[in-house]
C-alpha cells in the first residue's frame, strides 16, 4: 500500500498541453502513471503524448472515470480550474501552480472541505509512490519503492531526504509535497495520519520550514496519534526575521515561526531532529535499521 | 508588499475609516501651504518610510511653527532614516507626511491578518494600543480579543460587538466601531491584503475614534488584479539586490555573511544556508535561482552575488531534477568565464548525470572545487572563507 495515489489512481491534467504539464505528464507517463488524459478549454478532439485532450474536467471524467487531476494552469485562472475539478467531483487535486493569491485558497479549501475533496499544495512538487504513480515535477531516479513516508514544505528539500533514503536502501512508500504557501490544501497532519494508517510505511521523514506554526500543530498531533518513528528537519534556522526566504509562507513575522521554535516543539513530542540537511538518512537508519 | 502609512491612510478614507487630515508633501516649501489648510494649531510631521520605530529615530516630530517644520523636512527629505526595524543604512525617505493633531484619550490597538493554522481571516483588537502588540500577545494574551470573519458569509455584527465589547467602548464608540470593522474587513477581502494594522487606533477628546497610524501588507501573488495597489510600489524602499534579481526570476536576500549561496529551490536554499552556519561560516545571502536551471539565470545569479564585495567564496547547490546536471555544469562553466569570476567557487551537483558533471567542472579547475557531499562542500566552503 501507499498514501494518495496508487497503480489504480485515475489522473487526468488540467493545462495539459502548455510547456511544463508536457515535460512532467511525459515523465509521469514514462513512469507507468495511469495518466488517461488532460484538459485544455478549446483543444477538446485533439491528440497530446498520445492521451484525448478535452474542454473540461466534467467531461473527461465521462470518457474517461479520472478521480484525480494535476494542474498545472497559470495562477491568474488557477482559481477557476480547481473549482472546475471541486465541481466535476474530481477526488484529490494537485496543485503545482505557484502564486495563487492566499485569499483564493481560503475559500477554496472551505468548498474543498464540504465536498469531502482533498487538495495538495498549490506550489508543490506533486506527490510520488514510488514504482506505482508519479504525478509530479520531482525526478523519477531518484526514488525507490520502500518504507519510508516523506511528507515536505519544499521540493529540493523533498529530493534530499528521498535521495538519502533511496542511498540507505530503505526507499519510499509515498512522497507528499505539501508546498510552500501560506495556507496549503493538505496540513502535515493531515499527510501523517495517513502514513499512520498505511502499512507500507514504517517511518516518516517530515520537513518543515520557517514561518507560521504547522509544525508545532503537527508536534501537538504526534504526541497522541503517531505510533511511527519520526525524523524531522526544518530549515531557515539562518534566515533573518521579517523577510520572506522565496516561498510565500516561509517568513518570520512578529518573531514567529522560527526554525528553534518548530525544532523544539517536535522534540517535546518525542520526534528525532536532524540540524543538517545532510543526515535525514543516517537518523532514519539509526531509528529504523537497515 | 509594503505600503507607506500615507497610502494606507488614502486607502482608509476610500473605504470610509476615520482618520484625521492629512496631506503629503515632499519638499520644505510645501510646508506654508498644507500647514495653513489643516484645522488645527499643531501639525503632526512623519517621514514616510517601510519601517516601524519612526518616533524613536526622530521621524516623527509635532510642530507649531512653520519654519521649524521647514528645517525638519529639509533635514528628511532625500536622506535615510534609520530605525531599529531598518538596516545600518535606513530607509530613503521621499516624503513627508503632515496632519492634524489629535487629543489623545486613549489609544487602543486594531488589526486585521490571516490567521495560517485557522485558514481564515482574523480581526484582533486590544486596549492596549501604541505599543508592541506582539509584546502584549506574549506577556498578557488575555488583553487580545480575537474574531474569525468567514469569507463565505463576511464580517458578522456579534463579532463587531464582541471586539468593541473588548475596548470597553461607549455606546456611541461602540456604533462608530462597528461602521470601522465592517468597512476594515472589506477593505482588506476587496484590496487582497495579507495584514493592516491600526495602532493605535484612538479615542479623540471629542470622545471618537480615529486611525492614528496605518500599516498594510499586500499579498504579492494578487497583484495581478490590483492594478492601483501595483501603482503604489515604492521601490526606493527595497533593497536594490533584491530588486535586481526579482527582475530575472530570481529570489535573493542580502545577509551579513562572507559566503555567497547560489542554490535551486527556496527550501534547499535554506537548507544550505543553514549547513553554512552549522560549519562554521557565515551566508552571505539567500538566492534561489528557481528550477530551470540555465547559463543565464546562473550568470545573472553570479552578477547579483558579486554586487556584495563581502562575498569571498561561492557555494552552488544544484540538486538535479529534470534538469540534467551537466548541462548544469557546462552552464556554470559558461557563467564563470563571462562574468569574469576571480573567487573559489565551490560547486555541488546532484542527481542526474551528475558524475558527467563533475568531469566538466573538474576540467575547468581554475577557482572551481567540485564536491558531491553537501557537508563536505559547505566545509570547504567555510574554510575558504576564513
Amino acid at each position: 500500500m501507499s498514501i494518495l495515489i496508487n497503480s489504480s489512481t485515475i489522473a487526468i491534467c488540467q493545462g495539459f498541453t502548455g510547456s511544463q504539464a508536457t515535460l512532467h505528464c511525459e515523465q509521469a507517463l514514462l513512469y507507468g502513471t495511469n495518466l488517461v488524459g488532460g484538459v485544455t478549454p478549446g483543444k477538446s478532439g485533439q491528440t497530446h503524448l498520445g492521451k484525448p485532450v478535452f474542454n473540461s474536467v466534467e467531461e473527461a471524467i465521462k470518457a474517461t472515470n479520472a478521480n484525480t487531476s494535476i494542474i498545472f494552469v497559470p495562477a491568474k485562472f488557477c482559481k477557476e480550474s480547481i473549482n472546475e475539478a471541486l465541481d466535476a467531483g474530481i477526488e484529490l487535486i494537485i496543485v503545482i501552480t505557484e502564486g495563487i493569491p492566499t485569499l483564493d485558497m481560503i475559500s477554496l479549501k472551505i468548498k474543498a472541505n464540504e465536498l469531502g475533496t482533498r487538495i495538495i499544495g498549490p506550489n508543490c512538487p506533486g506527490l510520488i509512490s514510488p514504482g506505482e504513480c508519479k504525478l509530479g515535477i520531482m525526478p523519477a531516479d531518484i526514488h525507490l519503492p520502500g518504507k519510508i513516508g516523506i511528507v515536505s514544505r519544499s521540493g529540493t528539500l523533498t529530493y534530499e531526504a528521498v535521495d538519502q533514503t533511496t542511498l540507505i536502501g530503505l526507499g519510499q512508500s509515498s512522497c507528499v509535497g505539501i508546498g510552500g504557501d501560506p495556507v496549503p490544501g493538505t496540513s502535515f497532519i493531515d499527510v501523517l495520519k495517513l502514513f499512520e494508517a498505511d502499512s507500507q510505511t514504517e517511518a516518516i521523514v517530515m520537513v518543515g520550514e520557517i514561518g507560521g506554526t504547522a509544525e508545532e500543530e503537527a508536534a501537538e498531533y504526534i504526541k497522541d496519534n503517531i505510533t511511527k518513528p519520526i525524523v524531522a528537519y526544518i530549515a531557515g534556522v539562518s534566515a533573518p526575521p521579517g523577510k520572506r526566504m522565496g516561498h510565500a509562507g516561509a517568513i518570520i513575522s512578529g518573531g514567529k515561526g522560527t526554525a528553534e521554535e518548530k525544532f523544539l516543539a517536535l522534540e517535546n513530542a518525542g520526534v528525532k531532529t536532524v540540524k543538517s540537511l545532510a543526515n535525514i538518512g543516517t537518523a532514519v537508519l539509526d531509528l529504523v535499521g537497515p | 508588499m509594503n505600503l507607506h502609512e500615507y497610502q494606507a491612510k488614502t486607502l482608509f478614507k476610500e473605504f470610509g475609516l476615520p482618520t484625521t487630515n492629512f496631506f503629503v508633501i515632499n519638499s520644505s516649501e510645501q510646508v506654508k501651504q498644507v500647514t495653513h489648510k489643516l484645522k488645527t494649531k499643531k501639525w503632526v510631521f512623519k517621514a514616510q518610510v517601510h519601517a516601524g520605530g519612526r518616533g524613536k529615530a526622530g521621524g516623527v516630530k509635532l510642530f507649531s511653527n512653520i519654519e521649524e517644520a521647514e528645517k525638519f523636512t529639509d533635514k528628511w527629505i532625500g536622506n535615510h532614516l534609520v530605525t531599529y526595524q531598518t538596516d545600518e543604512k535606513g530607509q530613503l525617505v521621499s516624503s513627508i507626511l503632515v496632519e492634524e493633531c489629535t487629543d489623545i484619550l486613549n489609544e487602543l490597538y486594531l488589526g486585521v491578518v490571516i490567521d495560517r493554522s485557522s485558514q481564515s481571516i482574523v480581526v484582533m483588537t486590544s486596549q492596549e494600543g501604541g505599543v508592541d502588540i506582539e509584546t502584549v500577545a506574549e506577556n498578557s494574551p488575555e488583553k487580545i480579543f480575537k474574531a474569525s470573519v468567514s469569507l463565505e458569509l463576511g464580517p458578522q455584527e456579534k463579532d463587531a460587538l464582541f471586539l468593541a465589547k473588548g475596548l470597553n467602548l461607549s455606546e456611541d464608540q461602540t456604533i462608530q466601531f462597528k461602521k470601522i470593522f465592517f468597512n476594515l474587513c472589506k477593505l482588506f477581502i476587496e484590496k487582497d491584503l495579507s495584514l493592516i494594522e491600526i495602532n493605535p487606533l484612538v479615542i479623540d477628546s471629542d470622545q471618537n475614534l480615529k486611525c492614528l497610524d496605518g500599516k498594510i501588507n499586500v499579498d504579492v501573488n494578487a497583484l495581478y488584479r490590483q492594478k492601483n495597489i501595483l501603482e503604489m510600489r515604492d521601490i526606493s524602499q527595497e533593497e536594490v539586490s533584491e530588486l535586481k534579481a526579482s527582475e530575472w526570476g530570481l529570489n535573493y536576500v542580502a545577509l551579513n555573511g562572507n559566503i555567497g549561496c547560489m542554490v535551486n529551490g527556496a527550501g534547499l536554499a535554506m537548507g544550505t544556508m543553514d549547513i553554512i552556519k552549522l560549519s562554521g561560516g557565515s551566508p552571505a545571502n539567500f538566492l534561489d535561482v528557481g528550477g530551470s536551471v540555465n547559463k543565464k539565470s546562473v550568470t545573472e545569479a553570479f552578477k547579483i552575488i558579486l554586487l556584495d564585495k563581502n562575498v569571498r567564496v561561492i557555494l552552488i547547490n544544484i540538486f538535479g531534477g529534470i534538469v540534467r546536471c551537466d548541462v548544469v555544469a557546462e552552464g556554470i562553466v559558461a557563467a564563470i568565464e563571462e562574468v569574469g569570476v576571480n573567487i573559489p567557487v565551490v560547486i555541488r551537483l546532484k542527481g542526474n548525470n551528475s558524475v558527467k558533471a563533475m568531469e566538466i567542472l573538474s576540467q575547468n579547475s581554475q577557482n572551481i572545487i567540485s564536491e558531491t557531499d553537501l557537508s563536505l562542500a559547505a566545509q570547504k566552503a567555510v574554510e575558504l572563507s576564513k
